[in-house]
């Protein structure tokens, strides 16, 4: 790709078109965007503000975080954020690699099949939360129960035994579809000839994969590994709406643990603690991706 | 960037058509339970008679709750009507954040409100919302499973019979549980019931040091006693069951006893929404120790925020929504079943109405019997009967509802979530200033 597409930089560094201002408008108002927002928070995160009080609004310097990162539900809602976000990354990356080659394959039905498999990714995250809560999973009145159950395996209850594993399952059913998309369509561009060439030097499926689809698909799956890590961090509809973050605190991510600060105990200053917290989490998380994707882009 | 002048022209348009609008429309925030898309349903017969418009915003309970509170808190200013309920009414009052609503007019007749609801609503001798519906809580049973055990419901059971009956009644072959309880966490959903189990066993939430009592024995106690009760004889998944689940479970024959708001009386005697309307009875909520604060005391009611520059139309409205000609209008176009309950004497003086809900003089008699300020044995700073009136009481009751949800979920012992739930309450009192 690179022998194609670079434009030959002008002698002393400069470009030939100078872009400042065409770009500057939009990054001023992205800058804008972005700053005033953050600065609120961070002002709010150093007050004393309990919304059903206003009046006693007082500036308490660190004492918002200081509460915050002696509690204990801090560090066990960030280990549920971590293992919620990784388990969903390796399902959707694994199941969507093996659905991307499985309908790339010709057959019958082909093009009905693949709009099924991409499906729920439209589906609302609330509509599919509630779907599986009570018509799956539901330990009276699920698709699973009445399936073990008659085959005399007794029934899971899954929100409250198996709570996290039951929200990944959830939310991995709406990513894995996102995956087989993007994987999909980078197997339709890998050159036929490669493939045909490979094949005419006697390799076989399993080599075939890891040494050509495989390699190919790399740089996809670091962007859907980003992408996804952006929109995970921030999942919330689901444990809403089937968990509540419990039992007790089995499904409390960072998100959840501001939302209650927020909206339940309308404590505004440590929300706002947490979400600068949230923030710093996100950004070292961001570094280290940035950095491998930007790695893997190069080559 | 020809947009932005075009936008903002717009923006204006807006501004001026909302302003000219203002002038008839009120805004109006309810909960999306029957009673209140019954009042929506009425309301064209209001805006004909006065000829103001009304705008309907209809939530669920929580997401209404936080719309309200943040609006009202802000001083946002978006709604002219609220519908809130027992617990923020006095709080919000005592602010400044509601308009007192004392003076609807002699018409009105403030006599006929049942006294406990209308002190629920008032604080320091104010009136600051006036109720639409009230509840408390009692005990719904099957008559025709009690009769097949050969089993009595006493008039006011005692939480050691409603084991034996619930243990008793238990069928798996049959579909049957014994009992069916909020398992939801929430401070108004299992919290709400559990309280007033702690209340019988004479517990409390706070001392009168405001410090949380949350791992005294008679916590233990009744949490050991619900985990132990709804693990024996209670519904699969009982930790995803609120109010609601549970009003679903027993419509449809699964429970054998339940025990939850009054106002769902009016669904299980209706024989268009439950399959057990010929076959349900009902006795007052158990008791344990002390015979006090085992029935909850609940209102759903209209108040206006002092941020509406419409106060004067919204009365208006209150008024209307509120006052015995509507409990006639509903009785007489809905069916009398129906009719909002819990909160005039008037209705229970009703022939039509006494009719149609035999669970009327029970429902009643719970509702007067429901004292916010003699709810616990021992003396306590707060007052409330499965809420504690004070602001921090919806994130201390939210989180400990989760560790009583873990607890009855088996993830954590009955010990491990009371300290838990202990440790969270004292952070929290702590930061807010109760305890020094």
């Amino acid at each position: 790709m690179a022998s194609q597409a670079v434009t030959p930089p002008l002698a002393g560094g400069g470009r030939a078109v100078r872009t400042l201002p065409l770009v500057g408008p939009s990054v001023g108002v992205l800058l804008v965007w972005m700053i005033v927002p953050l600065a609120m928070t961070l002002w709010f995160s150093l007050q004393r503000y309990n919304l059903l009080s206003p009046a006693e609004k007082v500036f308490s310097g660190l004492e918002n975080y200081k509460f915050l990162l002696t509690d204990p539900s801090l560090f066990t809602a960030m280990g549920h954020t971590l293992q919620l976000v990784g388990a969903v990354l390796v399902l959707s990356v694994v199941l969507g690699t093996l659905f991307a080659i499985l309908f790339d394959q010709d057959f019958y039905g082909q093009g009905v099949a693949r709009l099924f498999v991409i499906a729920p990714f439209f589906v609302m995250p609330t509509v599919s939360a509630l779907i599986w809560k009570n018509l799956l999973m539901h330990p009276e009145n699920g698709l699973f129960a009445f399936i073990t159950s008659s085959l005399g395996l007794g029934v899971i209850d899954w929100f409250t035994n198996y709570p996290l594993t039951a929200i990944i399952i959830v939310v991995a059913w709406q990513w894995v579809p996102f995956a087989t998309l993007i994987l999909l369509t980078a197997i339709q561009s890998l050159s036929g000839e490669q493939v045909e060439a490979a094949r005419m030097d006697g390799a076989k499926p399993l080599s075939m994969f890891w040494f050509i689809i495989l390699p190919h698909l790399l740089r996809p799956i670091t962007v859907v590994v980003m992408i996804e890590t952006i929109f995970l961090l921030t999942v919330f509809a689901e444990i809403l709406v089937t968990t509540s973050g419990g039992p007790g605190d089995a499904t409390t991510t960072l998100t959840y643990l501001i939302y209650l600060r927020a909206l339940v105990e309308w404590d505004v200053g440590g929300a706002s603690a947490g979400g600068v917290i949230a923030i710093v989490l996100a950004n070292i998380v961001a570094f280290f991706l940035v950095r491998t994707v930007a790695r893997n882009l190069d080559t | 960037m020809h947009s932005l002048p075009r936008l903002f022209a717009l923006a204006a348009l807006a501004a001026v058509s909302t302003l000219a609008a203002a002038q008839t429309k009120l805004t109006i925030a309810t909960v999306n339970n029957s009673d209140m898309i019954i009042m929506q349903k009425l309301s064209p017969k209001f805006e004909q008679a006065t000829g103001i418009k009304l705008d309907w915003v209809v939530l669920e309970e929580n997401a209404l709750r936080q719309k309200v509170t943040t609006d009202i808190a802000t001083k946002g200013g978006s709604f002219d009507i609220i519908t809130i309920g027992a617990y923020e009414t006095p709080i919000w009052g005592k602010k400044g954040w509601l308009v007192p609503v004392d003076d609807l007019g002699a018409d009105y007749d403030y006599a006929d409100i049942l006294e406990p609801v209308k002190n629920g609503l008032s604080s320091e001798g104010k009136l600051y919302a006036v109720p639409f519906y009230a509840e408390s809580s009692f005990t719904f049973y099957r008559k025709d499973l009690f009769e097949k055990a050969g089993l009595k419901m006493p008039e006011q059971p005692n939480y050691d019979e409603i084991k034996t009956f619930a243990d008793k009644l238990t069928d798996p072959k049959a579909g049957i549980y014994g009992i069916c309880l909020r398992g939801k966490p929430g401070w108004g959903e299992n919290m709400a019931y559990l309280t007033t189990l702690v209340n019988s066993n004479g517990g409390k939430w706070f001392d009168q040091k405001w410090q949380p009592q949350l791992t005294s024995p008679e916590w233990k106690q009744s949490l050991a006693f619900y985990v132990d009760l709804m693990k024996r004889d209670g519904p699969k998944g009982a930790t995803a069951n609120g109010h609601n689940e549970n009003r679903a479970l027993f419509a449809t024959g699964k429970c054998a006893m339940w025990i939850d708001a009054t106002s769902a009386a009016g669904y299980i005697f209706n024989p268009k929404d439950s399959q057990v309307a010929d076959k349900t009875w009902f006795a007052k909520s158990p008791t344990g120790t002390f015979k006090g604060g085992s029935g909850w005391a609940w209102a759903w009611a209209l108040g206006i925020p002092t941020s509406s520059k419409q106060s004067a139309e919204a009365k208006k409205f209150l008024k209307w929504a509120t006052s015995k000609e509507y409990i006639v209008m509903v009785g007489e176009s809905q069916g009398w079943v129906s009719a909002p309950p819990g909160t005039r004497k008037s209705t229970y003086a009703n022939e039509n109405y006494k009719k149609a809900a035999p669970f009327a003089d029970v429902v009643l008699a719970a509702i007067l019997a429901a004292d916010p300020t003699k709810a616990t044995r021992d003396p306590v700073p707060y007052t409330g009967v499965q809420f504690v009136a004070i602001p921090e009481f919806q994130g201390i009751g939210t989180t400990v509802g989760q560790s009583v949800a873990a607890a009855l979920a088996g993830s954590q012992t009955v010990d491990q979530a009371l300290a838990t739930a202990q440790a969270a309450a004292e952070r929290t009192m702590k930061q807010a200033g109760y305890i020094k």
